[in-house]
C-alpha cells in the first residue's frame, strides 16, 4: 500500500516536471502540443474513490495550470478526464480481482490499453481546447489540433508503459 | 428526503464531476481575461446577432422615412460645401493719388456659365449689383475684352458676350489710330474671328497689325484685342472690312474683370443732351 503511493507520488513528480519543463516547449506550431502528464490521473489504481480521483484530478490540473498561467482549464480538463475514467473503467471492468491494481499495460491488454489512453486523452484534449479557444470560430483548426495533439500524447504514453512497465513484469 | 440522498448517491459520479468542472469553469472564466472578455462578447453575440436581425427587418418599415431624412442629410450636407459656396469677397485694387484720379476699377468674377457655338453668346459670372455691377460695363479678361454686361441680379450678371450679332465695340488699329466697329457673326462663325468694319479706306492696314480698344466706349484705351488677319476686304463703299484674328478664346475663359467706369454717368449724361438738341 506505501508502496503504491509512493509509486503514484513519484509518477506525479516527474509526469509534471517533465510536463512543464519538456513537453511544454515540444510542439509542432501551436497545433500539436503533447500532454502526456495526463498519465499520472491515468495510471490511479482502479478502485481508488470517486471523491479522491477527482480530488487528484483537479490538484493535478491546477498545478499543470499554475506552470501554465491558465488558471482553471487544465483543472477542468483533468476532471473531465476523471469523469470518463470512472465511466469507462465500469464498463470494462466487471470483476473485482482488479481491486488494487493500476489500469497499466501490464496488467491489461495492448489493444485495451490503447483504446482507454486514446479514449481518455481525447476527452481531455477537447476539454482543454475548447475552453482555451472558448469559442467556435476556426473549430476545424481547433478540432485538427485536438486530434493529432491526441494521437501524439497517446503515442507518447504507450512509449512510456512500454519502456518502464513492461520490463517490470518480467 | 431520503429518496433525494439516494438518487445522489447513484449518480455521485456525476454530481462530483458537475461540483469539480463547475469549481475549474469558475476559476478559468474568473481569473483569465481572455475568456472573461468573451464570456461576455458570446453572450452579447448572442443577444447582438438577434437584435440585429430584428433590426434589419424593422429597417424595411421605415425605409422612406430614412431616405427622406437621407436625402435631407445629404441636401445639408452639400450645403456645407466649398464648392457650393457662393464667394463673396471682391477685391479691388485702389489708388488713393489725388493728382491721379483712376477712372476705371476692375471687379474680378469668375465664369459659370459660358457657350461659344450660338449664333448669340451669353455669359454668366458670380457677381451681380451688391458688388457693384451695373447694366451696360465693361468686361475684359486677362487676354482681350469679353462682352458687356446685359443683365444684373443680386449675385450674377450676365454678359453679352464679344461673340453676339448685336455687340458692337470701338476698336482702333494700334498704329494708324484709325478706329471702326469690331462685330462678329456676319460672314462667320467662327469664335476665333471678328470683323473690323468702318475703317477708312485710305487707311494702311498692315498684316498681323494690332487691333486695341479706343477708349471711346466702355473700354480703357489700349486694351488688345486681336490681330489683323486679312485686310483690303472692301465692302464696296469708301471703307474697309477687316477680318480680326482675336487674342481671347472664349472657349477657356475661366476668369474676367469688370471694368467700372467712374465717369461713365457723367459721359451718358452729357452725351445725351447731344441728341436732345437735334
Amino acid at each position: 500500500m506505501t508502496k503504491l503511493l509512493l509509486e503514484n507520488i513519484l509518477r506525479f513528480i516527474l509526469l509534471i516536471l517533465a510536463q512543464v519543463f519538456l513537453f511544454k516547449n515540444m510542439g509542432y506550431y501551436n497545433l500539436v502540443i503533447p500532454f502526456p502528464y495526463i498519465m499520472a490521473i491515468m495510471l490511479l489504481p482502479v478502485r481508488i474513490s470517486k471523491v479522491l480521483l477527482f480530488i487528484i484530478a483537479f490538484l493535478t490540473g491546477l498545478t499543470i495550470d499554475a506552470f501554465y498561467d491558465t488558471l482553471g482549464i487544465h483543472a477542468a480538463a483533468c476532471v473531465t478526464l476523471a469523469w470518463v475514467r470512472i465511466i469507462f473503467l465500469n464498463l470494462t471492468i466487471q470483476d473485482d480481482d482488479h481491486d488494487s491494481i493500476s489500469p497499466g499495460i501490464d496488467q491489461m491488454s495492448f489493444r485495451w490499453f490503447l483504446i482507454y489512453t486514446f479514449i481518455l486523452s481525447f476527452f481531455h484534449h477537447l476539454t482543454l481546447y475548447l475552453l482555451e479557444s472558448f469559442s467556435l470560430n476556426n473549430i476545424l483548426s481547433t478540432l485538427t489540433s485536438i486530434l493529432f495533439s491526441c494521437i501524439f500524447t497517446t503515442v507518447l504514453i504507450i512509449l512510456f508503459e512500454l519502456i518502464f512497465y513492461r520490463r517490470k513484469k518480467r | 428526503m431520503r429518496n433525494l440522498w439516494v438518487f445522489i448517491n447513484r449518480y455521485s459520479t456525476f454530481f462530483l464531476f458537475i461540483l469539480f468542472f463547475g469549481g475549474s469553469i469558475v476559476l478559468v472564466v474568473r481569473n483569465n481575461t481572455f475568456q472573461r472578455a468573451s464570456t461576455i462578447n458570446s453572450s452579447n453575440q448572442i443577444i447582438g446577432s438577434i437584435y440585429q436581425q430584428v433590426d434589419y427587418f424593422k429597417g424595411y418599415l421605415s425605409l422612406n422615412e430614412t431616405n427622406l431624412a437621407l436625402a435631407r442629410e445629404n441636401a445639408a450636407l452639400r450645403a456645407l460645401l466649398k464648392s457650393s459656396n457662393y464667394d463673396n469677397k471682391v477685391i479691388s485694387n485702389v489708388i488713393r493719388d489725388s493728382t491721379q484720379q483712376p477712372e476705371y476699377s476692375y471687379i474680378q468674377a469668375r465664369v459659370i456659365n459660358n457657350s461659344v457655338n450660338q449664333k448669340n453668346n451669353y455669359i454668366t459670372v458670380n457677381r451681380g449689383a451688391r458688388h457693384g455691377i451695373k447694366k451696360g460695363m465693361g468686361v475684359i479678361s486677362s487676354k482681350g475684352i469679353v462682352g458687356i454686361v446685359l443683365n444684373v441680379s443680386e449675385n450674377f450678371s450676365t454678359i453679352q458676350s464679344l461673340l453676339h450679332s448685336d455687340t458692337k465695340i470701338s476698336a482702333s488699329l494700334a498704329k494708324s489710330q484709325a478706329f471702326g466697329s469690331l462685330v462678329w457673326g456676319t460672314q462667320s462663325s467662327d469664335p476665333q474671328k471678328a470683323l473690323l468694319r468702318d475703317i477708312p479706306n485710305h487707311v494702311k492696314v498692315e498684316n498681323k497689325e494690332q487691333v486695341i480698344t479706343s477708349g471711346f466706349s466702355l473700354f480703357p484705351p489700349g486694351i488688345v484685342i486681336g490681330t489683323v488677319l486679312e485686310t483690303g476686304l472692301s465692302s464696296g463703299s469708301s471703307f474697309l472690312d477687316i477680318s480680326v484674328l482675336l487674342n481671347n478664346d472664349f472657349s477657356t475663359l475661366r476668369y474676367v474683370y469688370v471694368i467700372v467706369d467712374k465717369y461713365s454717368e457723367e459721359k451718358e449724361a452729357l452725351e445725351i443732351q447731344n441728341l436732345d438738341n437735334d
